[in-house]
This record gives structure tokens, C-alpha cells and sequence, in this order.
């Protein structure tokens, strides 16, 4: 169209250059310009949190930010969790608890998780904080116990890891 | 592997973000459509304009078409009340009067604002009422007049439930890929009930069915609506074909909330006549169902399930059950999770508090009292349901109520509300028991094969909305074959694969499309046994599968494995005599006679604020009777999901509408789904002591029973917290209607 930006982003290590128009939101710039599909678009009005990824380590509603704003930052999504075929603790987790039904909003969960984890970095966490944080973002599955479940099981791994 | 807690197949690529929902998957040369939906109520469409460069199609250039009912009830002939699949008439705001196309999805909307759409406005009908019933029906048996004429006491209550609706994290989307060469066309993102919703288009494409291609995928979330025959089902696939290029349409959460099925509304006017003991002698209910603009494809279905399922899992001699489906200029109805049973359990629990109340008898007690006794069972209704007859199979529901208020005491249920007043709170606790039905035949059809490395392949006609079937199944063919569930790939809903199938509705898949993946299992054993004994030189009875090989019973080393069975057994292979069919595979179709009853007890305690009226979960206790748990980690995670969908009906979630139709509840902002911080943990007691006996699984359905008895369980702990003498009288319990309890009790 008329109004095109030439932008560069990282996503998760991998550097795109590319023309996007500025009204594109990130997530549509991530999911159809770059193919990384795993990010979702539950709302698009930031309620449900399935976009969710990391700019610059911070989580945000990949629904709401344009993919201009987004140029020059590192983007992480829920694609580069795994290291290779080896699931982060938090993937496990996930499985593990039974923190995921349909899948859906599974990555926007994980990505909120990741940052808080990150923010705690290796501090215990109380389950009441991680209701709050999880909070954040819309289940319709899970009745969110496995979520939070989840979160508490690998702070409280990483608590130990850290000593 | 039945009965073991294995982690779900499903995750490995959903952790990953590489499952491959609908808006996943693109086609070179894609179409992005966009609907335009009626801005008013109820009008008659003047005219529909656009600029000459927009590919617009309004009613003028598609087939007058309206969509049928999926599944018809009592006889009643809807013909005149199916939705169109665009409306010169306009009966809803969200209703599709026309679409756009366009080479990108922001092109498809501002292409869309370019369109004018001039409606004439007609008087909206925003309240159901019996004058604008589409149907009316009875179902009952028994002499109530007389019950009612000798009861010792009567109570009464008028109780109304709220429009919800299931609204799945994934919106709907639908792919079509047209194959200009043979007309065929490919669908992706058609889930839930493909093989069904293959015909359908079929006819109204006028094409044999063997053309459409329903591609499984992964979907996020059904719970009732996805996957129901929508105009979008055919509009896509329409124009696929029509131009000869692929069309993608992925609905935003906007048009989801106005133009997805909607579920619950009705007003009950609910009546029991008690004797003196307490034991119900008759019920009544006379209930007006709001269906919305339109009957769409599960017609009728809901107002029948709650009038069929009303009495429960309660001894109720006399039953008068009859119900108005009234249309309105709302959006049209469909099922949600627990549909009928959600809104008829809320109304008799909340029957039962006040009449144990106004008798003097304990709330567990009186129901106890009137719960069918395991002799007693198994119990047939002169009723019928999803055309099957209401027959109670076996079940121990004093039990399982015993269990359930043990577990609550032992977890200081009754404790906590008790300390709670004691600091002067607002607590209280609800008890609620509900019947569940699950295990719709009549039938279905899988097929296993074993391919040429030894994995093993499974197609089933259910379809994956996010329940972990895939997982279910995998357990299921793997205890059969004696093979790791690892090795098990498991496609559901891919209608070339399988060509039969119900789909996966009505907590139907575990057991009837489990029943058939067990017998197709079974006769591929039975085969693979009677090749690998022509290869071993045994008689096939001195054989045992395990393993993933075949081997002589106490003859260390005696085995072959499965891929060597496929490869003898190959049109190569040297075990293959002449006229066998080639390669290790079986098709087995299963039947059930009737449904299953799984039942359950839901308790709950609460807490009003005083300040805000707001309410608190603080506690609550599932038991459920599933008959036997083929992967029990998955079963309590229906059971705690359901409960938060609960929660959310009794006390957040609500579609409004003002007095011109126009929809109040439009964004998350204003059709609250309950969070992490609404919902409490959940305490799960899941039974397998009453085996269904209609399948050799023994399965019960686990589906709807988090969601069942949430109604009735809350609206018994808020009147319990807040100490009144009549009932809630409405779901949700919002925190200006409970403002409204507070005030009119003091």
C-alpha cells in the first residue's frame, strides 16, 4: 500500500528486515510477514493475552503494538523456547501439569510466564502472585490451575538452581 | 495404558506453538473475505452499494439457501425459522448480509467500509414471549395432578438463566482450496462434526461428496460452537469454487461474539410437590427458551435436553415438563457445554434448597431421600432425547453424594464457612447434584493400521476441539495392541482418512469413537496374529501380543515383530495367500444403544463482599462418576476446566442487549470470562465405581460435568451466605443482582 516502512527486527536470534505498512500489527508482521505462527490472535483488543510475546525481554499484546514500533527490538516468541528438541523447563512444565487443553492460548501463557520467571530471577514465587500475574491472560480450557501449577513448580526449580 | 496418566501426545507441539490451527495455514493466490453484518436488529435490506473496484456478493448473487437443523427434535418442523446464508431480512445485529474479498485481510476490511448497507428498521423483538414461539412442546409422564393435589408442600420458583456462550479462545476460520481440474474442494479449519457438515455442503453445492476434503487441524477450543454448519461453511467454499481461488476467512473477536452461537437463556417457572417426609411426589416446569433470530443447526435440541434431563438423577414419580422456543432479534442459539443441563440443573438444585427450607430438612438429606437407589436402576423415563429413550444406566448417586460432602468435610469446607462467619463474613456453602448424559450413538467408525516401520495409525471420525482425543485414542489402540502409545499416530477428523463418523459432541468420542478404535484394534490384533503364526509355524492360540512383537507364549525368542508381520503381509510379502486383502489394517464401526449417565456433585463455598456485593469462590469440590478414566489426568482436567466455564456462567458472563436489539456485550471488556484470579483451585473426586455396561470400555463421558452443577452449587452457596429464604432467582450473579438479594431480604 501507500504507507510502507522498511523495519529490522531480531526474532528469537534471527534478524528480518522487511517492508510492512504501519498500521500492520506485530502480530500479524510475525505470524504472516515472518511465519512464526505460533503467536495467536485471540481478541485483538489486548484482553485475552494470546499474542502475547517479548519485546526487549518486557511482555506485550503483539495485538496492540504496530510492527514499526517493534523495529531494532529483540522479539522472542513461544518458537524459540525449545533449545532445539530439548523443551525449556517451562514447556515441560506445561505438559506436565496439564497446563494446556486445546493449545491455543498456551503460547501467550508461556511467554507472560517466561517474563515473570525471568523478573524473579531464581527467587521463590507464592501461588497467590502467580495467580495474579496469570491473571493476566484468557484460558477457556484449563480452569487455569494447571497453569498456575506450572509457573509455581518451575520458580520454585529455578529457586533452588539459583540456590 | 488405559487408566494411566500419560502425558498428552497433543503437547509436544502445542508447547512449541507448531500446532496448526486455522489462521495457520495459507494458500498461494488466497482471497481474504470479510462479512458485512447487519448494524440493526430486525430491518428489510433497501439496497447494499459499493464502489465498482470491490468484489461485493449480497442474497442477489448467491444460491437462496438456508442452512438445516443438524438434529431434530420431537418431529417439529423448523422449515420455516432456518437462517439464510445472507439475509435480504435482517433478524440479528452480526447477521451476514454480503462479503468483500480482497488480496489481504486489512485490504478485505477497508473494502468492506466502503460498502453501504441500507436497511429499512423494523419493530425488534428483544423479549422472548410465547407469541413468537417457533415451538412448543411437552415431555413427561406420570400422574402430576394428582401428586400436586395430595402434596403436603408446594414450592415454587421462578428462575431465569442468563445467555452464554462457549466462546472458545480460537476464533472460527475456514480455509477452501478449490481444485479447478475436478471441483473439488479442500476445507480447512471444519471441525467438530465434518462428516456431517460434508454432506450438507455437498447438497448445497450441488456436488457429490466425495469432493470435499475436510482437512483435520488443531482447534482452540469448541465447547459446543465451533464447528456447527454456519453461513461462512458455505460462503467459503461457495466462492472458492466460484473463482477459482482459494478463500480464507478467520472471524475477528468482534463478529465472534454477535455472530457464534449463543446458549442458555431461559426463564424457568419450576414447581415440586413434596409429602411430609420430604420425598418429591410430582415436578413441573413451565419454561420459555429465548432461541434468538433463528433456528439454526441444533434446532430444538437444547430446550428438549432440559426438559428430558430436568428430573435428574432424582426419584420423580409424576413430570410435567413444557417448553416455548420463542424467537427474538438476538443472535441464534446453539448448544453450550452441558446444554439443558447447565440451565435445568440451576433451577431444580436451587427448587430443592428452598424446599428443604420451607420442609426443615437438610439440604443433603433431602436430596438423599429423593436420590434413585442403585436397585432402583436401571431407571427408564417415558421420555426421549437426541432420539434415543431416557434410560438410567447403573450408578450409585447416594454414594457418590456421600463421598462428595465426606471429601468436603475432610478438606474443612463446612469449617471455613463456620470461621468465616465467626469473623462476622458473608459465607456459604452450596451443594448441588446433577445427571449427566454422554455417549451419543448411534454409532461410529475407525480405522488402525500398522505401516511398514511398525507404527501404528489411527482415523477416527471425532474431532480434536482441544480435549486431548488424540491421546485418548492413542491409549485405547496401544492397551489393545500391546504397543507403546508413543508409536500410536492418532488423526481425527480428516473426512478423506475417515469417511464415517459423529464427530465430537454430547462427551460422545471417548466412548463410542473409543469403542470403535478398541474393535478396529482387536480385529488388527486378531490378524496380525494369524500371519505372524504362519511365519513363527504355531497354531495363532499359542501366540501373545506385547511389546510391539507377536511371540510364542513361554518360548523365549520365539517373536516377530509387527513390522515384519506388515511386510509378510504385504501384495510382496510371502505370508499373503490368494484373495487376502494386502497389509495389516481394520475398519470397525460401533454401535451403542443408548447413552451413557455419567452424574456428579458439585459443592462450593463463597463469600459476598458486603461492600461491592461482589462474590468470591473460595472453595470447590467436583465428585464425578465417570465409569472408568482411560487417561484420569485428563479427565479432572474437564472437570476443573468445566468449573471455571461455571463460574463464569454463575457469575460473570452475560450477553445484554438494549430495548432496539442492539448487543451490550461486544468486546472482553463487557463479556467478563472469569481469570486465574475469579477462579479458585478446584478439588477433584473422580469415581469408577459404576462401569457403564452399554460399551466394553466401561467409559463415561467426562466432558460436562466441571460445568453441570456449577449453577446450582453457587446459587445454593450465595443464598446460603446470605441467609435467604427464597432463591437467587436469576444466573449470573452479578454483583448489582446480588446487591438487589441483599437489599430485598433485609
Amino acid at each position: 500500500m501507500t504507507d510502507m516502512q522498511l523495519i529490522s527486527l531480531t526474532v528469537n536470534g534471527d534478524e528480518h528486515t522487511l517492508a510492512v505498512e504501519s498500521r500492520r500489527t506485530l502480530v500479524d508482521v510475525l505470524r504472516h510477514d515472518l511465519g512464526y505462527t505460533g503467536t495467536h490472535v485471540g481478541c485483538e483488543h489486548g484482553i485475552c493475552g494470546a499474542c502475547t510475546v517479548l519485546l526487549d525481554g518486557q511482555p506485550v499484546r503483539a495485538c496492540l503494538i504496530f510492527g514499526v514500533q517493534a523495529d531494532g527490538c529483540e522479539v522472542r516468541t513461544v518458537e524459540g523456547l525449545a533449545d532445539g528438541d530439548e523443551l525449556s523447563d517451562l514447556q515441560q512444565a506445561f505438559s506436565r501439569c496439564h497446563a494446556l487443553q486445546c493449545g491455543f492460548c498456551t503460547p501467550g501463557f508461556l511467554m507472560l510466564a517466561e517474563a515473570y520467571l525471568a523478573e524473579k530471577d531464581g527467587r521463590p514465587a507464592d501461588e497467590a502472585e502467580v495467580r495474579e500475574v496469570v491473571a493476566a491472560n484468557l484460558c477457556r480450557c484449563t480452569g487455569y490451575q494447571g497453569i498456575v501449577e506450572a509457573v509455581c513448580s518451575v520458580a520454585a526449580d529455578r529457586a533452588k538452581a539459583s540456590g | 495404558m488405559i487408566g494411566a496418566r500419560l502425558p498428552r501426545k497433543e503437547d509436544a507441539r502445542l508447547v512449541r506453538g507448531l500446532g496448526r490451527f486455522a489462521d495457520d495455514t495459507d494458500r498461494p493466490g488466497q482471497l481474504w473475505m470479510r462479512v458485512i453484518r447487519s448494524t440493526v436488529a430486525h430491518g428489510r435490506v433497501r439496497s447494499i452499494d459499493a464502489p465498482a473496484a470491490i468484489a461485493v456478493f449480497t442474497a442477489k448473487d448467491v444460491p437462496d439457501l438456508r442452512i438445516p437443523v443438524r438434529l431434530k427434535v420431537q418431529g417439529v418442523d423448523l422449515s420455516d425459522f432456518l437462517q439464510p446464508v445472507l439475509a435480504t431480512e435482517v433478524r440479528y445485529v452480526g447477521e451476514p448480509v454480503a462479503v468483500v474479498l480482497a488480496d489481504d485481510p486489512y485490504a478485505a476490511e477497508d473494502a468492506a467500509e466502503q460498502v453501504s448497507v441500507d436497511i429499512e428498521e423494523l419493530e425488534p423483538v428483544v423479549t422472548a414471549t410465547k407469541a413468537h414461539a417457533a415451538a412448543d412442546f411437552s415431555l413427561g409422564y406420570g400422574d402430576v395432578a394428582t401428586a400436586f393435589e395430595t402434596a403436603a408442600e408446594i414450592v415454587e420458583l421462578d428462575f431465569t438463566i442468563g445467555r452464554h456462550s462457549a466462546v472458545p479462545l480460537e476464533p472460527r476460520g475456514l480455509l477452501a482450496v478449490p481444485d479447478p481440474v475436478t471441483g473439488a474442494v479442500e476445507i480447512f479449519g471444519m471441525t467438530k462434526v465434518p462428516v456431517y457438515n460434508k454432506a450438507v455442503l455437498a447438497r448445497m453445492l450441488e456436488i457429490d461428496e466425495t469432493l470435499i476434503h475436510g482437512r483435520a487441524m488443531d482447534a482452540g477450543g469448541g465447547f459446543g460452537v465451533r464447528g456447527e454448519f454456519y453461513p461462512e461453511d458455505f460462503l467459503v467454499p461457495w466462492l472458492a469454487r466460484k473463482l477459482r481461488r482459494p478463500v480464507k476467512w478467520i472471524e475477528d473477536r468482534a463478529e465472534h461474539l454477535v455472530a457464534t452461537n449463543h446458549s442458555r437463556q431461559q426463564r424457568h417457572r419450576i414447581c415440586a410437590a413434596f409429602d411430609e417426609t420430604g420425598r418429591i411426589l410430582g415436578l413441573r416446569d413451565d419454561v420459555m427458551h429465548d432461541n434468538g433470530a433463528y433456528c439454526r443447526t441444533h434446532g430444538i435440541i437444547v430446550p428438549e435436553l432440559t426438559l428430558a434431563m430436568l428430573p435428574g438423577p432424582y426419584r420423580v414419580p409424576a413430570y410435567a415438563g413444557h417448553i416455548t422456543v420463542a424467537l427474538t432479534n438476538k443472535t441464534p442459539c446453539g448448544t453450550y457445554r452441558s446444554p439443558g443441563r447447565f440451565e435445568g440443573t440451576s433451577a431444580r438444585e436451587q427448587l430443592l434448597d428452598v424446599a428443604a427450607d420451607r420442609l426443615g430438612i437438610d439440604r443433603v438429606e433431602l436430596r438423599r431421600r429423593n436420590l434413585l437407589t442403585a436397585a432402583e436402576l436401571p431407571h427408564a423415563r417415558a421420555m426421549s432425547t437426541l432420539g434415543t429413550d431416557v434410560v438410567l444406566d447403573t450408578a450409585d448417586y447416594p454414594g457418590l453424594l456421600a463421598k462428595a460432602v465426606a471429601e468436603a468435610d475432610r478438606l474443612g469446607y463446612r469449617s471455613e464457612v463456620d470461621s468465616a462467619r465467626a469473623g462476622g463474613r458473608l459465607a456459604g456453602l452450596g451443594v448441588a447434584m446433577f445427571l449427566e448424559k454422554s455417549g451419543l450413538g448411534p454409532q461410529d467408525t475407525a480405522d488402525v493400521l500398522v505401516s511398514g516401520t511398525g507404527a501404528v495409525h489411527v482415523h477416527t471420525g471425532g474431532t480434536s476441539l482441544g480435549q486431548g482425543i488424540e491421546t485418548a485414542m492413542a491409549q485405547i489402540a496401544a492397551d489393545e495392541l500391546g504397543v507403546d502409545p508413543e508409536i500410536v499416530h492418532v488423526v481425527n477428523g480428516d473426512t478423506d482418512l475417515q469417511p464415517y463418523g459423529g464427530g465430537s459432541w454430547a462427551s460422545r468420542s471417548t466412548v463410542v469413537s473409543g469403542g470403535a478404535v478398541q474393535a478396529a484394534a482387536a480385529a488388527v490384533r486378531e490378524r496380525a496374529i494369524e500371519i505372524a503364526a504362519r511365519i513363527l509355524a504355531v497354531t495363532p492360540d499359542k501366540l501373545e501380543c506385547g511389546g510391539g512383537v507377536i511371540r510364542v507364549a513361554d518360548s523365549p525368542g520365539a517373536e516377530v515383530s509387527l513390522a515384519e508381520v506388515v511386510r509378510a503381509c504385504q501384495p510382496t510379502g510371502d505370508q499373503l495367500r490368494p484373495g487376502e486383502p494386502a497389509g495389516l489394517s481394520a475398519r470397525r464401526r460401533f454401535e451403542v444403544e443408548h447413552m451413557t449417565y455419567p452424574y456428579g456433585v458439585h459443592i462450593a463455598v463463597v463469600e459476598v463482599d458486603p461492600g461491592t456485593a461482589g462474590v468470591r469462590v473460595l472453595r470447590y469440590l467436583v465428585a464425578y462418576e465417570v465409569g472408568r478414566a482411560v487417561n484420569p489426568t485428563m479427565v479432572e482436567g474437564q472437570l476443573v476446566g468445566g468449573v471455571a466455564q461455571g463460574v463464569g456462567g454463575a457469575l460473570l458472563e452475560e450477553f445484554t442487549y438494549d430495548e432496539a436489539g442492539q448487543p451490550q456485550s461486544v468486546t472482553f471488556m463487557d463479556y467478563r470470562l472469569p481469570t486465574a484470579a475469579e477462579v479458585p483451585h478446584v478439588d477433584v473426586l473422580v469415581t469408577e465405581d459404576a462401569p457403564a455396561p452399554g460399551n466394553p470400555l466401561g467409559v463415561r463421558g467426562a466432558g460436562e460435568g466441571g460445568l453441570s452443577a456449577a449453577g446450582g452449587a453457587l446459587a445454593g452457596a450465595v443464598r446460603d451466605a446470605l441467609g435467604l429464604d427464597d432463591s437467587v432467582e436469576v444466573l449470573p450473579m452479578t454483583a448489582d443482582r446480588v446487591r438487589l438479594l441483599m437489599e430485598r431480604d433485609k
